[in-house]
């Protein structure tokens, strides 16, 4: 094994690889699934496969939401754009995400008025300079854009704004997790937990993973030596049969979380009963939409949504890859059909997909090993 | 959408308690600090911010490695400040 020493503190690494080596029972594999995408990130960018044993596999997990989304809900937001007086606005990461008739980049070539935004306050903000328009949010993401979301309807009802609303297609990460530790084709040893997630759940929501299935989880950082200390939490905890939900990211993640978030989400969101995932299918009470009291701000309610279904492009295998039963480079189209500038699955398309970080920075991992183990 | 990012807090809106104006590598904007209604954060102190929103508080060191390590991620980061420069919180 060769090392690359891009990123300071790399004697740290080294010290923690070795520590990481010696807790490895011999013959054993661990399988250790990172959930969120920015890890996913790091782990590509610095190479930190490198610095593991052979006997360690990083999974790559559905933490990335521009990556889940399906095109059918694409395809509507797009229909949604295209009502007469609308201005959709949306995160910038969410505008080359292909449907089944292209992007939100090609509508907004095609005429339709959709705009980029950094906050939903920004949205909030051109709804009220825009009095004869209907403003509609594409909001997206897991619980760590969820509260802003939240706060930005709590925000509207306070200003009486009427034409606000939000085409809402947050995500909850427990029940994708759960989703993969049921699904027959993977068998885990440990999850790194989402840093970001957490600040907001905190760490309680994921002990049904330790408790129920056997499994540690630590809450990880994001920066290179945060989730090396993180894997080699997981493999003490395995080395000495424990299975407990530990905290590395502590100086960030309370253990509780952010009950004022929580509280807003609550107030403003309910589950629905199920929700289509990309490449993962249906999964029940796995997404919110806008509670009836405030459905005046819900975009589903005040258009007709045509609830597209769309499947996914045959050739693409996204949804293997969201679950962890494919690296990046065993689908059939990685870096081929499918790249970041023409992408047709979404893992491709954010820089937190799996398909996008190993596109842009592990394919040199992969010809560092290669040339390290040639003769 | 998905980084969280550090700012450095300067001062409070008069008039509108929920809003602050930050310093994130130089660019000041407004974001909103209701979700740390619980214990809001004083100039001075940095505030990790989603979507312009402060989420949670953490120390100047921690702010400083953040940044750090933001700043070698490169395109995601530059994407992230872009679009924060654009924004234009009331």
């Amino acid at each position: 094994m060769r090392f690359v020493d891009e990123f300071r503190d790399a004697d740290k690494a080294h010290a923690l690889a070795a520590k990481i080596t010696a807790l490895c029972e011999p013959g054993r594999q661990y399988k250790l699934m990172e959930v969120c995408g920015g890890h996913t990130h790091t782990i590509y960018k610095h190479g930190l496969e490198d610095y593991l044993p052979e006997q360690i596999t990083l999974v790559h997990g559905p933490g990335c939401p521009v990556c889940v989304i399906p095109m059918g809900r694409v395809d509507d937001a797009i229909a949604l754009a295209a009502e007469p007086d609308v201005i959709m606005t949306s995160f910038g990461d969410m505008m080359r995400v292909p449907g089944s008739r292209g992007s939100f980049f090609d509508a907004k070539a095609r005429g339709t008025d959709i705009r980029m935004v950094y906050s939903p306050l920004d949205s909030l903000k051109i709804a009220r300079k825009n009095p004869g328009k209907r403003v509609v949010f594409m909001a997206i993401g897991f619980e760590t854009t969820a509260p802003s979301t939240a706060m930005t309807m709590l925000r509207a009802a306070a200003e009486g704004l009427a034409n606000f609303s939000v085409f809402c297609n947050h995500v909850t990460i427990i029940p994708a997790i759960k989703a993969i530790l049921d699904s027959p084709d993977l068998r885990l040893d440990g999850f790194l937990g989402p840093g970001h997630v957490s600040t907001v759940i905190g760490c309680r929501p994921y002990e049904f993973i330790a408790r129920d299935y056997g499994k540690p989880v630590v809450v990880a950082g994001f920066e290179p030596l945060d989730i090396l200390q993180s894997i080699y939490m997981l493999m003490l905890q395995l080395a000495q049969g424990r299975s407990e939900v530990e905290n590395q990211y502590s100086r960030v993640v309370p253990w509780d979380g952010n009950v004022v978030a929580l509280r807003a989400i609550g107030e403003t969101m309910e589950l629905r009963p199920y929700f289509e995932w990309r490449g993962l299918g249906f999964i029940s009470h796995s997404a919110l939409k806008v509670r009836e009291q405030y459905a005046k701000f819900d975009a589903e309610l005040l258009f007709s949504v045509p609830g597209v279904r769309v499947a996914d492009p045959k050739a693409c295998q996204c949804g293997e890859v969201l679950k962890g039963v494919l690296k990046p480079w065993e689908c059939k189209v990685f870096g081929t059909a499918c790249t970041p500038e023409t992408p047709i699955g979404t893992c491709m398309v954010s820089p937190e997909g799996a398909c996008a970080a190993y596109y842009n920075y592990g394919r040199l991992t992969r010809q560092r090993v290669r040339e390290a183990i040639r003769p | 959408m998905c980084l969280g990012i550090p700012g450095e807090v300067i001062e409070f809106l008069p008039d509108q308690p929920d809003l602050a104006r930050v310093d994130v590598s130089g660019v000041r904007r407004v974001i909103n600090i209701g979700l740390l209604s619980d214990d809001p954060p004083r100039p001075g102190e940095w505030v990790l911010i989603h979507v312009g929103f402060a989420l949670s508080k953490i120390d100047e060191h921690e702010a400083a490695a953040a940044l750090q390590f933001l700043e070698g991620i490169g395109q995601a980061y530059e994407d992230e400040l872009a679009a924060l420069t654009e924004s234009r919180i009331e």
